[in-house]
């Protein structure tokens, strides 16, 4: 049995936020019953949305392929319970842009019928390490920790690279949100047979599953399955309670003390990040032959009757979680998808829990962001960044549309945590800028790869131009050269022919 | 904040009425009246919430550092121009706070120091139980604020007296050494009578601000060595014809500078190794006016200069950017 350890690298800046965590933990996991109707979105993850294979009308059973996964970022979706395919259509959803999506929408029967495993599949150790990622692929699987990058296709990009560590993380250091800590008190065994399928699938030998200091229940579940399982290559770590590091690059930076570099992955410094809750997720698919139909979320806050995490059925909506956890308080007055640094606020809750929704938390009142008042450089917003950049500059550059200066100062290696708004004296609401600005610096990049476009077609237009003249040009004095050559009566006879042709005209 | 700021400065205030007498109470309520008048009139004109504006204590700080930067007899029309061209001209004209290059009361000092020389060299003698002074009461001091004249058979040179500061920069001139200079009862311990008292409250009040975190070290830290430094090794080589750090450190506007001056952060550096740059640099400029300009002392010139300064500062101490090549290629 291996304890959490503390030999950690630096992590520059971050909060220590309060948690409320304490809310939602109290009680276990509840499952959320089969609604009666399920809506799934056919782009539950970035990338290329998933292709449609079923029609209206069609009866499918749980676990069964519903859309294709399409494109080289893709990711299929399956049915979350067995009933009748009803529409396929736009649907309210919580992401972060546009307020619509196309969703397969099913009509439950209440029987939930599984979907028979094609095959019987080996056990995930006999298989070669390829096969298990493009079996990884078919179960639709995600990233859980919110990026909902799919896993298969970021497993095979990691293979390419020189790995040492497999790193889980299970550090959830955003308030509000306890998916992650009760996963890891319930399903301990889940988790960490995931992590080793993953080390099966990579090849690694280490794999470090990384906890904040404020879930002692949760590693010393963790402690105690790993001392069952006897598998010396995984190892137990713990971290400060500090936002955010949970982000990918800042836990790499955490544990292993190396630098993510800029625009890279963290496999260029030899790790590979997974979500505890992906982990779990993966063991379900190989093992238990059930792909990724359901996931544990939070729903919280004070807006909501009695906060917990529950077990659900993607596709299941909002208004059906927060019933399930005895509806809103009378104070509710908010509702996020995701948690309050970095979530999205949605107008409606008929939108559906997808393979992102971690949480659901409703406020009684948004958070006061106070009157904004100009920068007056204080610098406490460079103090709490954990990259290190300098918002105050930004901010400045950022008014100001100075696309180099903004380059210069690190403007996209922003993980946009939120920390210097939440220290920011003058309330000026730096992460909403810095993400327009980002916006503008992408459309800029745009207009100038579609001038370089531009100029390159008239380019090859002008050069065709010029070689068909130069063409006609020689055609032009072959033709006079031989009229000299024909001699006089030749010439006479051209002539003759012109003026024929014009009088014809 | 800047409540705290003033909160801060209060020790110093009563030590500077205790050995300056009530002139500075005058020059703070005269310079605080026409700060906030000129703030006022500023927002108005622009446009923007006057509330909004005056709420956030800003100008009254002005004020207040000019108060500390005049003499306790001060006619009050110098004071009102210092305090206009401060908010008007240094800070509005700029965009208001936050956009100010200069500091503003710095500005509105340098201001009338050029153009009242006279009125602004006149320092009454300090409070000295042990020697001769003539002091003026709460009501020929609010006269002279009023009207500029002294009461009858009271000249300038009877009731004044000059700064340690202008005392050893005209020693020095005169070439007396500084150990005979120090001889006289009014240059006190360090750095002069009641000035190195001033200094004492003064850095109380910056000590608190430290700690509440509504400053930083960086700058208070850089503006102590900038000084002292060059000023300790001029000392060692030559204690003659060099005054000694503890003097520079307690006379003049210096613990002021370092705690209250320099640490405005609208006009300072932002990046924590640029606001070490600044405060050094600051503090080197204060002792090479000291030493070698013809103004007694370079706190105001000082700061104003670094502030020109802040924009290359910034951008040249920007700290390692997570995930960037360490060592910063040129582009």
């Amino acid at each position: 049995m291996s304890a959490p350890t503390y030999d950690l690298g630096k992590l520059h800046g971050g909060l220590r936020l309060e948690g409320h965590k304490s809310e939602s933990t109290a009680q276990a996991i509840y499952r959320v019953p089969v609604p009666a109707q399920l809506v799934l979105p056919i782009a539950q993850h970035v990338g290329d949305a998933a292709q449609p294979i079923v029609g209206i009308g069609e009866r499918v059973l749980k676990g069964q392929l519903i859309a294709e996964a399409y494109g080289t970022l893709g990711a299929p979706v399956h049915a979350s319970s067995s009933g009748k395919i009803v529409a396929i259509e736009p649907w309210p959803v919580a992401r972060r842009y546009g307020d619509n999506a196309p969703c397969i929408i099913i009509e439950s029967d209440g029987e939930d019928r599984a979907i028979e495993p094609a095959e019987t599949r080996p056990s995930y150790d006999s298989l070669r390490p390829d096969v298990l990622l493009s079996m990884i692929l078919q179960g639709g699987i995600v990233g859980l920790g919110g990026a909902v990058f799919p896993t298969a296709q970021k497993l095979m990009q990691a293979v390419t690279c020189e790995l040492t560590y497999l790193i889980l993380n299970g550090v959830e250091c955003e308030p509000y949100i306890s998916c992650d800590d009760m996963l890891m008190r319930e399903h301990a065994r889940e988790v960490l047979s995931g992590a080793q399928i993953l080390m099966h699938a990579l090849s690694l030998d280490v794999a470090y599953i990384v906890v904040e200091s404020d879930k002692p229940q949760a590693i010393q579940r963790l402690a105690e399955v790993m001392g069952e399982l006897d598998d010396e290559r995984l190892v137990l770590k713990q971290v400060p309670t500090i936002y955010p590091s949970g982000g990918e690059d800042q836990l790499v930076q955490l544990v292993t003390n190396l630098e993510v570099p800029t625009g890279g992955l963290p496999t260029d410094v030899g790790c590979l990040v997974q979500n505890v809750g992906t982990a779990a997720a993966i063991y379900k698919w190989i093992a238990d032959h059930e792909p990724l139909v359901s996931r544990i979320t939070t729903v919280t806050g004070d807006g909501i009757a009695q906060p917990m995490n529950v077990e659900a059925r993607l596709g299941t909506t909002v208004a059906d979680i927060v019933n399930f956890a005895g509806g809103y308080t009378e104070r509710a007055q908010q509702l996020i998808i995701g948690g309050p640094m970095t979530g999205k606020s949605v107008t409606t809750d008929r939108v559906p829990i997808v393979k992102a929704t971690n949480c659901i938390l409703v406020l009684s009142e948004a958070p006061s962001a106070g009157v904004e008042r100009p920068c007056i450089r204080c610098g406490e917003c460079a103090e709490v960044c954990p990259i290190q950049l300098l918002p105050q500059q930004l901010f400045w550059y950022a008014c100001a549309d100075d696309e180099s200066k903004l380059r210069r100062h690190g403007l996209t290696d922003c993980i946009e945590c939120g920390c210097c708004d939440l220290v920011c004296p003058s309330h000026i609401p730096l992460t909403a800028d810095f993400r327009k600005a980002k916006g503008r610096m992408q459309e800029l990049a745009d207009e100038k790869a579609r001038a370089e476009r531009a100029r390159q077609r008239f380019e090859a237009r002008s050069r065709r131009l010029e070689k068909e003249q130069r063409e006609r040009d020689s055609e032009l004095a072959e033709q006079k050269e031989a009229a000299k050559k024909a001699g006089p009566a030749a010439i006479a006879e051209i002539l003759k022919r012109k003026q024929q042709q014009s009088g014809d005209d | 904040m800047m409540l705290h700021v003033l909160l801060a400065l209060a020790p110093a205030a009563l030590a500077h009425v205790w050995y300056f007498g009530p002139g500075f109470l005058f020059n703070l309520i005269i310079a605080s009246a026409f700060c906030v008048a000129g703030e006022a009139l500023m927002t108005h004109a622009r446009g923007r919430d006057i509330e909004a504006a005056l709420s956030d204590y800003s100008s009254l700080v002005t004020a207040a550092l000019l108060a500390f930067a005049l003499p306790s007899l001060t006619p009050w029309w110098v004071t009102a121009t210092g305090a206009l061209f401060a908010v008007v001209a240094a800070k509005h004209l700029y965009g208001g706070i936050g956009f100010n290059v200069f500091n503003p009361a710095m500005a509105g000092y340098v201001v009338i120091l050029v153009t009242f020389p006279l009125e602004m060299n006149l320092w009454v003698a300090p409070r000295m139980g042990d020697i001769d002074y003539i002091s003026l009461t709460i009501m020929q001091t609010l006269a002279y604020t009023v009207t500029g004249s002294l009461p009858d058979g009271l000249s300038f040179d009877a009731i004044s007296r000059a700064t340690p500061l202008d005392a050893v920069q005209s020693g020095f001139r005169d070439m007396r050494t500084f150990a005979e200079l120090s001889v006289n009862p009014m240059m006190g311990d360090f750095g002069g009578r009641g000035w190195e008292w001033i200094g004492n409250f003064t850095a109380i009040g910056g000590f608190w601000l430290l700690v509440r975190k509504i400053i930083r070290w960086q700058i208070p830290t850089g503006v102590f060595a900038g000084l002292l430094l060059p000023a300790g090794l001029m000392y060692l080589v030559d204690p003659g014809t060099n005054a000694s750090p503890g003097f520079h450190l307690f006379s003049g506007a210096t613990i002021l500078c370092a705690f209250f001056i320099a640490t405005d952060p609208v006009s300072a550096a932002t990046s924590a190794k640029g606001r070490v740059v600044y405060g050094f640099g600051i503090g080197l400029l204060i002792f090479a006016i000291r030493r070698w300009g013809s103004f007694a002392d370079g706190v105001a010139f000082a700061v104003l200069l670094m502030n020109m300064a802040v924009p290359a500062i910034d951008y040249l101490t920007r700290p390692h950017i997570v995930g960037h090549p360490l060592r910063r290629g040129r582009q």
